[in-house]
């Protein structure tokens, strides 16, 4: 069988939402073989992650509470993929985010929740927005590669809150752990009735909002789009692609830092080490699955946030929680490499042994 | 400083550094054919898993490098698989071999933590370079991959600057096209370049678990595949300028470490955030000479399309 690849004259709607449907299918078949290979049974795996995850009010709970964090960060990177600003700075602006709002209720400890959670939610934003005003600027101003300089920031960011919470914000009452003192009740999130799930849910639901409006809606939207799209089309619309760069690098970094904030206050209730299990890079997934559309982001968050959820409990059967990322990575792979039917056709040009009609 | 200490901090500047250059040599060679492969660090996490995994289970340490060959090569054939026949984004399917590699080396090392290497790669003297007085030490005390990396480099930078399959290689970087219409096959050269970046890549992981550490750990090369797609830029794609830089690097990392030793009072986390701080900083002060203009291959990250040409 013969074929070919025949552009696209518009992007195809089914495609776009097969691919990362088939993709996902695909990417756990793929990951099943390494599960096999390794003495497994990646099927009766799935079906555990997927019961542990869903089948229960706890699972489904649990789920939602990891969906949160990827929810904002993917929203975060959405908006600087979407003008080509590649952000994977997202790690290191959640835990800077989540290092400002600690600094509230540790210098403040008595303010009244009215007063605290603003503050800890600003604090926050502005510390994740300004660490990504960094590769702003370098960006802007001499071309560094942003890819580059937001991921060395990851570390370093992971660094500064380690330094703070084994070194000057340890808990004098902690038994020397490295975690600071526990929040005040002021400081903490409310939660939906006795569930883990907090208000950062609202957050999302909020911030989704805003991009449907502004995507939509806004010129400013449509600048951002065009600059996206062709550098040179928005210069010769007169557009200010400087001054865009720096509001969209600072916004995405300030989401992602609310995702920090969110999950100190309403989840670990003080700053500590691994407060995320790399939800800055899974939101990456995230945003590209979801093609960088706010509403898809919600769902495609919490699909994934079963991945995590899932992949944390088969580590009572012994199985690395790694699977997570690993199945998540895949999925990833397939995505990006089934994206080519959104723009082109697979046209059969003729059956074995006969001659292609058009050669 | 004595000068004992100034050596043992340049010798141990080498050893960091050579898994650093491995990796940046294999971004090197597959930017040069205009792929832009940003899964450095997935490849090198699966290099030193399956090195590490393949020299427990032979029991020899060679066949840990070959397997750590293979299997970067092999993930490095997914991404020259998307990037070149699929036409996908450059960016994103590098982002997604970090991901999945960093996922599948912690999935598969996971039993594996905490064992000892049978055979590691130890340091071997060579002859009468290793007694020069003072650079001896430092370049000619070390393990057998130093050395072969001191031959890679001009074997390297000969191959891209003097030879015809050399001049083919920038070519396929700077203009496919016109290297299609010479008659020579962009599609299947691009795939052959990818694949042994990726081999040297699984090798920077590999020295790490099976000479400088010699241990297998989750995430345990800690961004040096970043440092090393960065490495390349800094180094303008020149191999020459890729071994400077990585023994810089590697000379920020062996001085935090000695100074940690030394008892100096910066705290530790400081000390650790040295080679990434510095990373930016060096990218930072290349582009400020540069001008924000560099001599990036022309057709970086941008698929080729027989029909679009």
């Amino acid at each position: 069988m013969q074929f070919r690849l025949e552009k696209r004259l518009t992007h195809s709607p089914v495609m776009a939402m097969a691919v990362p449907a088939v993709a996902t299918v695909l990417a756990l078949l793929f990951c099943a073989v390494f599960l096999a290979l390794t003495g497994r049974q990646p099927f009766e795996l799935y079906a555990v992650m997927l019961t542990g995850a869903l089948g229960s009010s706890y699972g489904l709970s649990e789920t939602v509470v990891k969906a949160i964090p990827l929810m904002l960060c993917g929203l975060g990177i959405s908006i600087a993929f979407r003008m080509q600003l590649w952000n994977i700075g997202a790690e290191g602006q959640f835990y800077l985010g989540a290092f400002g709002a600690t600094w509230v209720p540790l210098t403040f400890p008595t303010l009244p929740a009215v007063v605290m959670l603003p503050a800890m939610v600003i604090c926050g934003m502005a510390a994740g927005g300004l660490w990504a005003l960094v590769p702003a600027f370098l960006r802007i101003k001499w071309q560094v590669n942003e890819i580059i300089t937001t991921l060395m920031l990851n570390y370093v960011g992971i660094l500064w809150v380690y330094y703070f919470v084994y070194g000057p914000w340890r808990d004098p009452k902690g038994f020397n752990f490295p975690l600071t003192a526990p929040f005040p009740a002021a400081a903490m999130l409310p939660t939906l009735g006795s569930s883990r799930i907090h208000i950062g849910l609202l957050f999302a639901f909020v911030i989704v909002i805003l991009f449907v409006v502004i995507f939509r809606n806004s010129r400013w939207g449509y600048e951002i789009k065009v600059i996206g799209a062709s550098e040179r089309a928005a210069r010769y619309a007169g557009m200010n692609i400087k001054r865009n760069m720096y509001i969209v690098m600072i916004m995405s970094g300030a989401i992602c830092g609310l995702a920090g904030m969110a999950e100190v206050s309403g989840i670990a209730g003080r700053l500590q080490p691994s407060l995320s299990p790399g939800y800055g890079y899974t939101a990456i997934i995230v945003a590209w699955l979801a093609k960088l559309n706010p509403v898809a982001i919600v769902f495609v968050a919490l699909l994934f946030g079963v991945l995590q959820v899932g992949g944390y409990l088969v580590q009572t059967y012994g199985v690395p929680a790694s699977i997570a990322a690993m199945i998540q990575g895949a999925i990833l792979f397939f995505v990006v490499g089934g994206e080519i039917l959104t723009q082109y056709r697979i046209v059969i040009t003729g059956l074995k042994g006969a001659e292609p009609a058009d050669e | 400083m004595s000068e004992q200490l100034l050596i043992s901090i340049l010798a141990a500047a080498v050893t960091a550094g050579t898994p650093i250059l491995y990796a940046a040599l294999g971004e090197l060679i597959t930017e040069r054919a205009g792929i832009l492969n940003l899964g450095v660090e997935g490849v090198m996490l699966i290099g030193a898993v399956s090195g590490f995994i393949a020299a427990i289970a032979t029991g020899n340490s060679w066949w840990g490098l070959a397997a750590a060959m293979l299997a970067g090569g092999a993930v490095a054939f997914i991404h020259a698989l998307l990037c070149i026949s699929l036409r996908a984004n450059q960016i994103v399917s590098g982002l997604a071999l970090t991901l999945f590699g960093t996922g599948l080396s912690g999935y598969l090392g996971k039993a594996f933590i905490g064992m000892p290497v049978p055979q590691p790669f130890r340091d071997q003297p060579l002859g009468l370079l290793a007694k020069i007085p003072f650079l001896g030490p430092i370049f000619f005390h070390h393990d057998v991959l130093v050395y072969a990396s001191y031959l890679l480099v001009p074997a390297l930078s000969f191959f891209i600057y003097h030879t015809r399959p050399g001049l083919i290689l920038r070519a396929l970087g700077e203009n496919p096209a016109a290297v299609d219409a010479l008659g020579s096959k962009v599609f299947l050269l691009r795939y052959i370049y990818v694949i042994l970046g990726g081999m040297l890549c699984g090798i920077g992981g590999a020295y790490l678990s099976l000479a400088y550490s010699p241990c297998w750990l989750e995430n345990m090369t800690a961004g040096r595949g970043w440092i090393a797609v960065a490495l390349v830029i800094f180094a303008l794609w020149n191999p020459w300028r890729a071994l400077v830089g990585s023994y810089l690097f590697g000379g920020i990392d062996a001085l935090g470490f000695n100074l940690q030793l030394l008892g100096v009072a910066v705290p530790v986390f400081f000390l650790n955030m040295m080679p990434y701080l510095f990373t930016i900083l060096v990218l930072t002060l290349v582009m400020v000479r540069k001008g924000g203009r560099l001599a990036t291959p022309g057709a970086l990250g941008l698929p080729y399309n027989r029909e679009e040409r």
